[in-house]
């Protein structure tokens, strides 16, 4: 009954007191027994301490129901008999382990036994071997204090033998070269011989190993010095003398001095061939051959290297760069690599370490270098000097780059080393002499060019055979060039010459060339040698020399033909329209010029192009002009025109003067533009004729040709010249043949007025000046922009002559057309 | 103020020969001579009233013929000389002769012009300056700052040094130089240097430039191609006594150290035609005057190659002539070689130009129409070299 009033969850608290129970059996107190005693506190607990069956048992009758009853009780009883079992199955497993336990301890009890009796008799016997051993100890101790020392002795022997024997040693090893082994024998010695030397027989040896040590060193010097040793024989040289205690300093400056000699020659072999290729001798040839054998200043290396010596014609650039960087450079970064190997870069051991030999050496490296780098530069420079030609710039700029190339294996080696740095400064010089040398070559040419130019216009109806070998196809033709041709073909080759300097000069920065990426070769070499120094001076200096020929021909009498001057002022014109911005954008492109520094814009050499076709073609027409103005002056002043004759004819020098003038149109036509004429003068010459004639009917009738009114002499004309426009003779001219003919006429005209004011003339003079001008009006008209200015010209020198006229009785304008058309 | 204006005279006939009055020191002075071929030649004696900037005229007779080229005497402002043409047997040849002005021509001219106008007084022929052996004459020199006893005349290619003896009235040829060469010479224009005690010559033939020493008589330089074409006129710089100016149908006027002829000091290209005359001032050489036949007359500053290249030193007596702007202390700056102006008032060639004898700042031009124009310095410039 009273397991059916347990509630469900009291189980688990039976079991724990279960656990609790026999804890407390094994006597472990296990925490939390002060909870259970406050469980316990409750006697309806059928687990706790204080259970109280009568108090249980009431509380569930007056609780629970039957039902309930029932189930408790038999919960209870099934809990009970499952408590029983595990009792019983404790106390089984419980009496067994007890059993074990007593037979074990039972076992142990006998062996404990047997070894007591084992040990007690091992005591006896340690004690009797430590006896024994004591008393051992005791009888050996003063032989073993006797062998110690003996032993020292020994050793100390040993080592005195070896001092001993040491110079014998020594100069065995002298004699066997082996050096190496001497000194290190004698680096173990020393410190005991300087320890010892105040014992005479120590000092004996040591200066015995003295003398032979400094024989030694007499033969490893000796060896350095020698010139055939390699350069491992020489790096175990210098270090065993620095083993020596040879001051480092002293072995540097060897070291240098040594190398020095050896990097002289090859400065000596290239020193020679410079003055073998200066000195044009023919038999320079076979001098050469005979040289390295005889010759006793040539050092031995020289006679290795003479192969690439050309014994035959002068080297080249490019050979002798070879040369210099094969044997100078070359050997110059052998010596800088052995030194640094030598002197710089050892690990630093012992006493060594403390003298701060790196620097020191570093310093003289650098000495050394810079001494010979100059020596070398200077060299290589007078060799590139000598470089005028300039047909091959491939040549020297492969040599250049060369050079430049190989000086920066002494970058790598020598890092803080001025002389790269050098050497891309003669590499820039010499590219800035290049280009001097290429616009003095494009202004020879030039002027070549104009030579022949010159030539073709004197001798045009000389076979042209001649000519045009020089003029280098000129004219290939047998007729002659016309102007045009002359033009395009000058203009042409002055292009292709510029565009192929240009061509060479790029090869400077072309993109395997060492030195195109420094700086000067990206930016100023490009904007200021190239296009100003080049291309700029060259346009400046064809400008200028055009002007030259406007200043010097014009007071020398007209060296120059007028034909080149009008040719040349075609050029400049050309230049100014088209050639100059071409050439200069071909420039700019070609060498990607940024502009840091300011160039010349190309306006400003328009502008100077087109100011110098101006100059040439105004001289041009002052020359034309003059040599018409001399004809005409000539036949004023030689005549006698008082007493001539009546003009039955037009004169012949104003036929001359006609077809001169007809002449120079045919030329300007061929490069000039046509022009623009004042309007009505494109009608024929018969309208202008009548013109003519009408204005010269009122000269006829003017008061100047009648002697009684002679207060009125010059109105007419004064009232003409009032409302006309001053005439400026010698005034600037246009880009067209028409103003260009208008200037020629003009100066002409002119002079003709002039002449006829100085002169006096008879009454057939003035007929004849009459015949004259109407013959020029019927002719002169057309060549000129405004005929108007011809009229006024011609009317003036027929009014002068008739003021300049003892008996002025002009001649029928009738007549005077006839004799004009009678030709 | 309008004094800078240009006076304008007119004359009826055609004139090349312009002269200042050497002699006359204060009024100031010009003799014109006309080229006439059917009427009688006249000079005109223009007296130039600056105050009232008025011009006087009067006129006398030269019934000898056209006149080429006319010379006053440095001694006697009554005597002068004149290159004329005349024509006989149907031959062209021209004369000199020495003639003195009428004792009346002054008195009588400035009341009534047009009495002097309408009856002109004849020119007294003091003597000829024979030629007939030498040829025409190109132009009569005298001596500079002489005492108006010795010419020169320049006749084809011989250089005539003349002696006048009896008050003028006889000439006599002292001695003579002659240019010998390929071709026919002929001078065309020269100058009596005014240095060296007058003992030197400069001629100019075709292109060449030539130098003469007058004790000897021969030639002590020669700038050939001196012009590119004809030499028109040489003057020499009154106070540089190797300095010589020269201008010719190149356009051109060209300076000459006579030291060193191979190449010119200086060269002025202004004009644009023939330049027919060139005068330096009197008093101040860096001025200078150049007449041509594109009818401009140009008057150059030409301060580099003057005697004053670095301004004017203090000078007291011409400080007293322009007592209101002594006062002025400016700062000058050298001046510069350049045109100081361009007179455009003639409408025919310019073949004279002459600077006033008796007032330094003041000149005149005569063109080919008879016109002939009275300029001033510009005032500012004036100043600028007097201060």
């Amino acid at each position: 009954m009273s397991s059916a009033t347990t509630p469900p969850d009291s189980d688990p608290s039976g079991r724990r007191r279960v656990h609790s129970m026999l804890k407390l059996y094994y006597g472990l107190n296990e925490e939390g027994t002060a909870a259970e005693q406050a469980e316990s506190l409750d006697p309806c607990d059928i687990n706790g301490p204080h259970f109280d069956p009568e108090v249980y048992l009431n509380k569930l009758r007056k609780e629970c129901s039957l039902g309930e009853l029932m189930d408790h009780e038999s919960c209870m009883v099934k809990q009970i008999r499952s408590l029983d079992s595990d009792m019983q199955t404790l106390v089984y497993e419980n009496y067994n382990k007890f059993i074990s336990a007593t037979d074990t301890i039972r076992k142990m009890k006998n062996d404990f036994k047997k070894m007591e009796d084992e040990m007690d008799c091992l005591s006896a016997n340690m004690a009797a071997i430590t006896e024994f051993s004591a008393r051992i100890s005791g009888t050996l101790q003063d032989q073993h204090a006797q062998i110690t020392k003996l032993s020292g002795v020994h050793t100390l022997l040993r080592k005195l033998q070896f001092l001993f024997e040491l110079p014998a040693r020594l100069n065995k090893c002298l004699e066997l070269q082996a050096y190496a082994q001497a000194v290190s024998a004698h680096r173990r010695a020393r410190c005991v011989l300087q320890q010892y030397s105040h014992m005479p027989s120590f000092r004996g040896i040591q200066d015995d190993c003295h003398v032979i040590m400094e024989q030694l060193a007499q033969q490893l010097r000796q060896k350095f010095r020698d010139g055939g040793s390699s350069a491992k024989d020489l790096s175990e040289c210098v270090e065993l003398l620095l083993q020596l205690d040879e001051p480092a300093e002293e072995l540097c400056d060897k070291f240098l001095s040594h190398a020095q000699s050896r990097l002289e020659a090859d400065l000596q072999g290239l020193e020679a061939e410079l003055k073998d290729s200066a000195v044009t001798d023919t038999g320079r040839g076979s001098v050469q051959k005979t040289s390295p054998g005889s010759n006793p200043v040539s050092p031995s290396s020289s006679s290795v290297s003479n192969p690439f010596l050309s014994p035959t014609a002068g080297t080249d650039i490019l050979e002798f760069i070879d040369r210099g960087c094969n044997e100078f450079v070359s050997s110059l970064c052998l010596v800088i690599a052995s030194y640094q190997e030598l002197f710089i870069n050892r690990p630093q051991e012992g006493e060594l370490a403390s003298k701060n030999i790196p620097e020191m050496a570093n310093g003289k490296l650098h000495v050394f270098v810079d001494t010979l780098a100059a020596r070398y530069f200077s060299l290589v420079e007078r060799r590139i000097q000598e470089e005028k030609g300039v047909g091959d710039n491939s040549l020297l700029v492969r040599a250049l780059d060369r050079f430049h190339r190989r000086l920066q294996a002494i970058t790598k080696l020598l890092p803080g080393s001025a002389v790269p740095s050098h050497g891309t400064e003669i590499v820039v010089r010499a590219a800035r002499e290049r280009i001097k040398q290429y616009l003095s070559a494009l202004q020879t040419f030039y002027h070549d060019s104009l030579t022949d130019v010159r030539q073709a216009l004197a001798a045009p109806r000389l076979a042209v055979g001649g000519a045009s070998a020089s003029g280098g196809g000129v004219t290939s033709k047998d007729a002659t060039p016309s102007l045009p041709e002359l033009l395009t073909s000058l203009s042409n080759f002055i292009l292709n010459q510029l565009k192929s300097v240009l061509a060479s000069v790029h090869l400077f920065t072309a993109k395997d060339i060492t030195f195109s990426n420094k700086p000067y070769f990206k930016g100023e070499f490009c904007s200021q040698g190239v296009r100003e120094g080049l291309v700029v001076s060259f346009i400046k200096f064809i400008c200028q020399s055009s002007r030259q020929y406007c200043e010097s021909a014009g007071d020398r009498g007209g060296s120059t033909p007028p034909a080149l001057l009008l040719l040349l002022s075609r050029l400049c014109l050309d230049y100014e329209t088209s050639t100059i911005s071409y050439i200069l954008t071909l420039t700019d492109e070609q060498f990607l010029v940024q502009h840091h520094t300011p160039v010349t814009p190309v306006t400003a050499l328009c502008a100077e192009a087109r100011e110098a076709a101006q100059k040439l073609l105004n001289h041009y027409v002052k020359v034309q002009g003059l040599i018409i103005s001399q004809m005409l002056r000539k036949s004023v002043e030689t005549r006698d025109w008082v007493n001539t004759i009546e003009p039955r004819n037009v004169r012949a020098v104003m036929k001359r003067v006609v077809e001169d003038t007809t002449s120079i149109d045919v030329q300007v036509g061929l490069l000039y533009e046509e022009g623009v004429r004042k309007a009505h003068s494109s009608d024929s010459s018969k309208r202008t004729f009548s013109v003519y004639s009408s204005s010269r009917q009122q000269i006829r009738y003017a008061p100047s040709y009648t002697p009684s009114a002679p207060m009125d002499t010059n109105l007419l004309s004064n009232i003409h010249k009032l409302f006309s426009e001053r005439i400026d003779i010698f005034s600037p001219v246009e880009f067209n043949k028409v103003s260009v003919l208008t200037g020629i006429i003009k100066i002409s005209l002119k002079t003709f007025l002039e002449c006829v004011r100085l002169r006096t003339f008879g009454r057939y003079g003035l007929q004849q000046i009459q015949v004259d001008c109407h013959y020029l009006q019927m002719y002169l008209w057309r060549f000129v922009s405004d005929e108007n200015l011809v009229h006024f010209l011609l009317d003036e020198i027929v009014g002068s002559a008739a003021h300049r006229c003892l008996d002025p009785s002009p001649m029928e304008q009738s007549v005077i057309e006839v004799i004009c058309e009678r030709g | 103020m309008d004094d800078d204006a240009p006076v304008i005279y007119g004359l009826e006939f055609q004139a090349r020969a312009l002269t200042a009055q050497t002699a006359e020191t204060d009024a100031i002075r010009f003799l014109v001579g006309t080229q006439s071929l059917k009427f009688d030649n006249q000079i005109h004696i223009i007296d130039f009233d600056d105050e009232n900037n008025m011009i006087n005229k009067s006129v006398l007779l030269h019934d000898a013929g056209e006149m080429w080229h006319i010379s006053g005497s440095p001694a006697d402002k009554a005597v002068l000389t004149t290159c004329y043409s005349k024509t006989s047997e149907s031959r062209v040849l021209t004369c000199a002769a020495v003639w003195r002005m009428p004792p009346e021509w002054e008195s009588g001219s400035h009341e009534s012009p047009d009495d002097s106008s309408n009856n002109p007084q004849t020119l007294e022929l003091l003597c000829h300056l024979d030629n007939t052996t030498h040829g025409s004459v190109a132009c009569v020199l005298w001596e500079p700052l002489g005492d108006g006893k010795r010419v020169i005349s320049l006749a084809e290619n011989h250089v005539l040094l003349w002696d006048l003896q009896e008050s003028s009235t006889k000439a006599t040829i002292s001695s003579t130089a002659t240019l010998e060469g390929k071709g026919q010479l002929k001078f065309t224009a020269g100058k009596w240097s005014p240095h060296h005690n007058s003992t030197q010559l400069a001629t100019a033939n075709d292109t060449a430039i030539r130098g003469w020493d007058l004790r000897s008589m021969s030639q002590i330089y020669c700038i050939e191609n001196a012009h590119g074409q004809l030499v028109r006129d040489l003057d020499f710089n009154p106070n540089k006594q190797y300095y010589l100016a020269s201008c010719g149908d190149d356009c051109k006027v060209k300076f000459w150290d006579v030291r060193h002829i191979n190449e010119p000091v200086k060269c002025l290209e202004e004009h644009s035609h023939w330049v027919w005359s060139v005068r330096y001032n009197h008093s101040h050489d860096q001025l200078l005057l150049t007449g041509s036949s594109d009818s401009r007359v140009i008057l150059s500053n030409m301060v580099s190659i003057s005697s004053e290249p670095f301004g004017h030193l203090v000078d007291d007596d011409d400080l007293s002539d322009n007592e209101e702007s002594q006062q002025e202390d400016k700062g000058k700056e050298p001046l510069q070689d350049s045109i100081i102006a361009t007179y455009e008032e003639h409408e025919d060639s310019v073949y004279a130009v002459e600077w006033s004898a008796a007032d330094p700042w003041l000149f005149a031009s005569l063109s080919y129409d008879g016109r002939l124009v009275i300029n001033r310095v510009p005032r500012a410039l004036k100043y600028h070299i007097l201060l």
